[in-house]
């Protein structure tokens, strides 16, 4: 398929199109993240103008990154970030599995009525509800804590809806079998469902995880202690910090320190990353 | 007598199948019952609030009810009008050109090879880094005199401008930096759309003696439609609800040329404290997300239909 695929785009006006054009555009997609690392890596300048050469016409220096990691507590931050995310998947995979369970494979009153309202998540995006989610937050006694933030989270409907559509796709025979053996309906999620949904459920963990990790204006307005806040937040005050002292070596240290992680996940799991943003369309 | 026998079981049999339904339909809401607590705490009831507080007024001492007041503030506050248009200006700037270069990155580098896949990777790499940190890289590039556009202009002999300190360019600069935080992500779409086109129909076209330009015109587009309707609503909704990357580069200045309604939002309520005013824009950024979804579930409904 892809064999002849290739044979007869070839043909396409497609790669006519200019594979110089997109090379070049390319290039310069790729010059903010070349920048980040040549400046990153530059002895300090004191904001001159040699700071926008994108060659690296010096001796590496890792002094930008000690001063970024002195002047930001980016350990902290990471595991923060680290513990919202996991925190937030965990419940998530566990809310989701349950009605996803029940909405493909059980028949009660009030099922497609039901089903819509979850689905009404999706387009009541929870970010613009920051306002009075901040003082639900704050009445449940969580406010300026990690839990605060992830709180809003726990309840996906997008994540119910991908589990529904894994679930209805696996044959019923398996479950009968396994009713046969005696099982219990938990085990037929835990030992039959979730094994087979395994594909979705990555795709949904990746997107889950790199979305919240993403985050910023909610746990912004959440958290207020410097302890508690999560790489973004970090980044964007150390930011900010660093804007007054025109230290922009330290600001592209800092910022490579944060999205590192991101880039290193990327490119081990590139395919896997691929596809389950494809899959799942909205983030 | 023989009539009653032979009822009683089979009442009892229905009864107990009832009953056994209904345990099942128990545990159906039991399992539902985890995500709607959720739902109701943090996406139904602030709904429910937020409409509430748009036409309730509180100071310190007491709630009261001021009808449509706030959304007349909001209407007369020329920070709100500025961040409406706005929006409106930020979302043609971004999807139209994120759009086309999507769909161009795409239709290029559709065939596998090596060097194919590495272009899409470094396209897509923006995506991935947090709005914040792609802010914080452009915070240096947006620099005036010699942040890295100035300094690459002036060694072409073009002037530069204050990209994010000049009212009439900054939103501009804001749309640049979207518009390449996301082509990138359109694009995948575009290479999934691509896949999903029949070869039989370029077969059919080159029989027919369609050029490669009639075969992109007549065949290819028109298959990607459904993609760039569903490419749009992802678009729009991330021009709705993203907005890091002001916070960072312009906090919505100078004088207002780059806020958003989703960072008015931000600045009233905490800034200003105004959550009456904070709760009527929300309601409009809320009504604009539900007619984007309105519009394309009806799109939807009709493409099923035809």
């Amino acid at each position: 398929m892809t064999a002849r695929r290739a044979t007869i785009a070839t043909g396409e006006i497609s790669p006519q199109l200019g594979t110089a054009l997109v090379i070049v555009l390319t290039a310069l997609w790729a010059i903010p993240f070349c920048w980040m690392l040549v400046a990153a890596f530059r002895p300090e300048m004191f904001g001159g103008s040699g700071m926008a050469s994108l060659v690296p016409d010096y001796l590496p220096t890792l002094a930008n990154f000690r001063e970024a990691w002195e002047s930001a507590d980016f350990i902290r931050y990471g595991l923060n970030s680290v513990l919202i995310c996991g925190g937030i998947l965990a419940v998530q995979l566990t809310t989701m599995s349950l009605a996803a369970f029940a909405f493909a494979r059980m028949r009660f009153p009030g099922r497609t009525a039901l089903f819509y309202l979850f689905l009404t998540q999706m387009m009541l995006v929870p970010i613009v509800l920051l306002v009075p989610n901040l003082r639900t937050v704050a009445q449940l006694g969580l406010y300026d804590t990690l839990l605060g933030v992830m709180a809003p989270y726990f309840a996906t409907a997008f994540g119910t809806f991908l589990m529904r559509q894994a679930f209805q796709s696996i044959p019923r025979e398996l479950e009968d079998a396994a009713l046969v053996d005696g099982a219990r309906w938990w085990q037929l999620i835990l030992h039959i469902y979730l094994p087979l949904a395994k594909p979705a459920l990555i795709a949904f963990a990746i997107v889950s995880v790199t979305s919240h990790w993403n985050e910023f204006l909610w746990p912004l307005m959440v958290i207020n202690s410097p302890d508690n806040r999560p790489l973004t937040v970090g980044l964007a005050m150390f930011t900010l910090g660093a804007e007054g002292a025109q230290a922009w070596g330290v600001i592209a240290a800092g910022t490579f320190i944060v999205i590192a992680p991101l880039i290193l996940g990327f490119v081990t799991f590139q395919r896997r990353f691929i596809n389950s943003f494809m899959t799942t369309g909205l983030k | 007598m023989s009539e009653i026998a032979i009822r009683e079981p089979l009442v009892a049999r229905a009864a107990a199948h009832r009953a056994a339904w209904r345990w099942r339909d128990l545990r159906a809401y039991a399992l539902l019952a985890p995500s709607l607590v959720f739902l109701t705490a943090f996406t139904y009831w602030p709904v429910v609030q937020v409409l509430w507080n748009s036409v309730h007024e509180q100071d310190k001492r007491a709630v009261s009810f001021v009808g449509w007041k706030n959304y007349a503030a909001i209407l007369a506050d020329p920070a709100f009008r500025h961040a409406f248009v706005n929006n409106l200006i930020y979302a043609a700037g971004t999807i139209i050109p994120s759009l086309v270069l999507a769909l161009g990155f795409a239709l290029a580098l559709d065939r596998s090879s090596r060097l194919n896949t590495l272009l899409r990777s470094v396209l897509f790499l923006p995506v991935l880094v947090p709005l914040v940190a792609a802010a914080s890289i452009f915070l240096f590039i947006f620099l005036p005199g010699v942040g890295l556009l100035d300094h690459y202009l002036a060694r072409l002999g073009i002037a530069g401008v204050n990209w994010i300190g000049d009212p009439d360019v900054a939103l501009a600069s804001i749309i640049g930096l979207t518009v390449w935080k996301n082509a990138g992500y359109y694009m995948l779409f575009f290479l999934a759309g691509l896949q999903g086109i029949a070869l039989e129909s370029y077969e059919a076209a080159i029989l027919d003696g369609a050029n490669a330009w009639q075969r992109l015109w007549y065949v290819t587009l028109p298959a990607l439609k459904p993609t760039v309707a569903f490419v749009i609503v992802v678009a729009l909704i991330n021009v709705v609800t993203q907005v890091d990357h002001i916070f960072v580069l312009t906090k919505g200045g100078p004088a207002d040329s780059t806020n958003l309604i989703l960072f008015y939002v931000y600045q009233q309520a905490v800034e200003q404290y105004d959550i009456g005013k904070a709760s009527a824009a929300t309601v409009v950024a809320l009504v604009i997300l539900l007619a984007i979804s309105a519009v394309s579930l009806s799109r939807s409904d009709r493409e099923a239909q035809a």
